[in-house]
């Protein structure tokens, strides 16, 4: 095989992508939450058709990226915390599964601690927890994952200010312009109504739907409280996506 | 059905525990190989330090060997680096332009604590002809801020992109 001598790429049906809806998606500039202002830029962004850069993205397979399904096992012990299992469908726009896709998942742990370098919070890390995950659609869009709930800990945005429960999530869909990572929080969590980056999304319906369910039909006896956390992808896919696992 | 909204990243991200994903040859690829760096830095001229960077490209074809795609992070000066394939000419965006081609280029996300969504951009090379016609190059306005996407060359095969996120020198960003 000789990549480069390909030719360009001919073109394929693009994946279209609809615009957003106001207020669905969160700025770049929102002061409340401070490292937004160094970071995000003061020109608007520069509107462009999606091209094949943008319409087309990499297959990721699980034998160049191994999954990781049970978050609770690591370096031959079980990690302290209470044991739950996430799951879900993944669809784009037009309500279709999105099949065979990869979801990498990390998280802190159940006392409110990243397993990594920066994170300086005065609590224990767990030495049976890294907080890594990775997963696989199956060919319905649905995902599966075993974790523990992640604790809160605190932040340095604002006086006494606290990160809710959350879990983060990243996807890549069918193109570059889908690529998607987001955070999953949990229901009746009280310091959703205080944290500026759940609330930078202006629109009370598309952050509400960051919010995972919990759900009796997921949670197993005797084993895990069961949550599930649905995620739409930008674009409409012209047709199945080939490939997956 | 509505995209769900995009979170930041933050500050501890597990992305990158697989720091080999620098290197998109890294399954095998050969071709014309090429080295690209660069620096990100905020509106005070900090540098990004804890910014994941992603790269895709369409061109040359994705396969077994190469994912085109790749994810480097920052370091304490906010430096990056790939190793790749040099990118071939991708045909434009269908409509009006006619299918102008486009000039080689790379897809880039900027991923960091203070980004509630990506930051998109492109790296465009020096010396390529088909920079005067590129269809999405011309839609930048001024001018003058198209050269905020060109990489310098630096080496052999060697390619540099600075990135400022803000102030004088803003790099231009793109939304789809």
């Amino acid at each position: 095989m000789c990549p480069n001598a390909t030719p360009p790429t001919p073109p394929t049906p693009p994946i279209a992508f609809d615009p957003l809806a106001p207020g669905t998606q969160p700025p770049y500039f929102e002061p409340s939450y401070r490292s937004t202002i160094l970071r995000s830029p003061r020109h608007a962004p520069i509107t462009i058709p999606p091209t094949l850069t943008e319409t087309t993205g990499p297959n990721f397979t699980p034998d160049r990226f191994p999954p990781v399904i049970d978050m609770t096992q690591h370096h031959g012990g079980t990690a302290l915390g209470e044991r739950i299992i996430v799951t879900g469908q993944v669809r784009d726009e037009a309500g279709r599964p999105v099949p065979h896709t990869m979801i990498e998942i990390w998280q802190a742990n159940a006392a409110g601690r990243y397993d990594h370098a920066h994170d300086q919070h005065d609590a224990p890390l767990d030495p049976h927890f890294h907080g890594h995950g990775r997963v696989f659609t199956d060919q319905d869009g649905n995902y599966r994952v075993v974790t523990i709930k992640p604790g809160a800990y605190p932040w340095g945005n604002h006086a006494n200010a606290w990160r809710p429960n959350h879990i983060h999530f990243s996807l890549f869909g069918a193109g570059f312009a889908a690529r998607l990572i987001t955070q999953m929080y949990f229901p009746g969590d009280p310091l959703l109504a205080l944290d500026p980056i759940f609330l930078a999304t202006p629109d009370p319906a598309a952050r509400a739907r960051l919010i995972a369910g919990f759900d009796l039909a997921v949670t197993e006896p005797n084993h895990a409280l069961g949550y599930r956390f649905d995620i739409t992808l930008r674009g409409r896919a012209a047709t199945p996506m080939e490939g997956g696992a | 059905m509505i995209p769900t909204a995009s979170q930041t990243i933050g500050p501890y991200w597990h992305l990158i525990d697989d720091p080999s994903g620098y290197d998109l040859t890294r399954f095998g690829a050969e071709g014309d190989i090429i080295t690209l760096s660069g620096r990100i830095t905020d509106g005070a001229d900090a540098p990004v330090s804890d910014a994941a960077i992603e790269l895709f490209q369409a061109a040359p074809a994705r396969s077994a060997i190469f994912p085109g795609f790749g994810r480097a992070a920052c370091d304490a000066a906010g430096q990056f680096r790939f190793i790749t394939l040099k990118p071939s000419p991708l045909p434009g965006p269908a409509g009006a332009r006619g299918n102008t081609p486009q000039a080689p280029h790379c897809g880039l996300a900027i991923l960091a604590r203070g980004l509630l969504k990506p930051l998109f951009t492109r790296l465009y090379f020096p010396d390529e002809p088909l920079n005067a016609t590129d269809p999405i190059l011309a839609l930048i306005e001024p001018p003058a801020r198209r050269a905020t996407l060109i990489a310098q060359a630096i080496g052999p095969d060697h390619y540099h992109l600075d990135i400022a996120l803000q102030g004088a020198a803003e790099t231009v960003f793109l939304e789809f």
